[in-house]
């Protein structure tokens, strides 16, 4: 998948303040980790059973497990790791960019698909989605919060983190431009992270009501 | 921290200048893509009640048109990657014709009223295109031009 012995040495931008020897190198990797292909459909599998039986339980799950991650990897991403890797040295962060961005490929959308579905499902269940419910206005701004939310990272993040993964499979990657799409990728996390703190608001206040 | 010939970030090459030519695809997928979910929450917001259609309606058409404006744009690009758009393209519509199907089930499955459903179909339909489109765009238009493009 990530992680092999084959290392192309390449020109990628500034070398770290310690760094000793030639340009950095760019291990092997697969933009798509396949071996976790079959986690993503066992997950998407048991979240159409869990809206086929509208199980109270199972739907509950779904949602809070997946919003529980997505949130947490966005928070954690944008205002922990983000930091630190922008401290990082070059070699450093393409180490871990290619080990961490291909697992983010699979992990983000399948957490968003699995928060909105039963997420969706949960609230018609429960009545909430009726004008009637007396806090629609709040599931209402929610909405909002995720949508948009899903444009800054359909639109900026997963871009920048595809073409990342991409620019780093040429035989020469462009350090500048892997700095400049990392910015964008790093920031959009911060930011859809710390909008995920309103989602959170939200969801405690309406699950306490 | 010291500074060598070869630590220094290099400036903008070929690809970098060649930005400046292509058209605004990527802006215009993101603004498709924008339509599509105030669409989405629109009705999201009035499922169990009877709120009008127009609106969700208007914005679906907008969407589309930018969609198609989008395509014929990025059809006319002629020093491109195309090998690598079809690559990203396919896979990615792949994963998100998954991700809308899914969606979709769940409108289907709670018996969502016909002009509804249809209403969430064409956006759901709309954002399984616009997001690969946009992705592929964004990877390809990185990538040095084929020789048989140029």
């Amino acid at each position: 998948m990530t992680d092999t012995d084959v290392e192309t040495p390449v020109d990628v931008g500034a070398a770290p303040p310690h760094a000793v020897g030639g340009p950095p190198s760019v291990p092997e990797f697969s933009i798509v980790p396949v071996r976790g292909l079959p986690i993503v459909a066992a997950l998407l599998v048991g979240l159409v059973v869990a809206i086929a039986s509208n199980s109270l339980w199972a739907l509950t799950f779904f949602h809070v497990a997946g919003g529980g991650l997505w949130t947490s990897i966005d928070l954690f991403l944008g205002l922990i790791i983000g930091p630190i890797l922008g401290r990082l040295s070059v070699q450093s962060r393409i180490d871990f960019t290619v080990r961490f961005m291909p697992k983010m490929i699979l992990i983000m959308p399948t957490l968003v698909a699995m928060t909105l579905g039963a997420g969706f499902q949960l609230a018609r269940h429960l009545g909430n989605l009726d004008a009637a419910y007396p806090h629609h206005g709040w599931l209402v701004a929610s909405y909002i919060i995720v949508g948009v939310m899903a444009v800054i990272a359909l639109g900026l993040l997963e871009p920048a983190n595809l073409a990342v993964l991409f620019e780093l499979k040429k035989p020469r990657p462009s350090g500048e431009r892997i700095g400049r799409l990392m910015k964008i990728f790093i920031y959009t996390a911060g930011i859809t992270g710390l909008m995920q703190i309103a989602t959170i608001v939200i969801m405690t206040f309406l699950a306490s009501r | 921290m010291t500074t060598t010939p070869e630590q220094v970030l290099p400036g903008p090459d070929e690809i970098d200048k060649r930005q400046a030519d292509l058209p605004p695809v990527a802006r215009l997928a993101t603004v498709t893509l924008a339509l599509a979910i105030i669409g989405g929450i629109y009705m999201a917001a009035g499922y169990d009640h009877s709120t009008s259609l127009v609106p969700p309606v208007i914005l679906a058409a907008l969407a589309a048109a930018v969609l198609l404006v989008n395509v014929v744009l990025l059809a006319r690009i002629k020093e491109f990657d195309w090998g690598t758009f079809r690559q990203v393209f396919g896979w990615a519509l792949l994963a998100y014709l998954v991700i809308a199907g899914i969606l979709e089930f769940v409108f289907v499955y709670d018996h969502t009223p016909s002009k509804q459903l249809a209403l969430f179909t064409a956006l759901l339909a709309m954002f399984a295109v616009d997001v690969p489109l946009l992705l592929a765009f964004s990877v390809a238009r990185y990538q040095p031009v084929p020789a048989t493009a140029a």
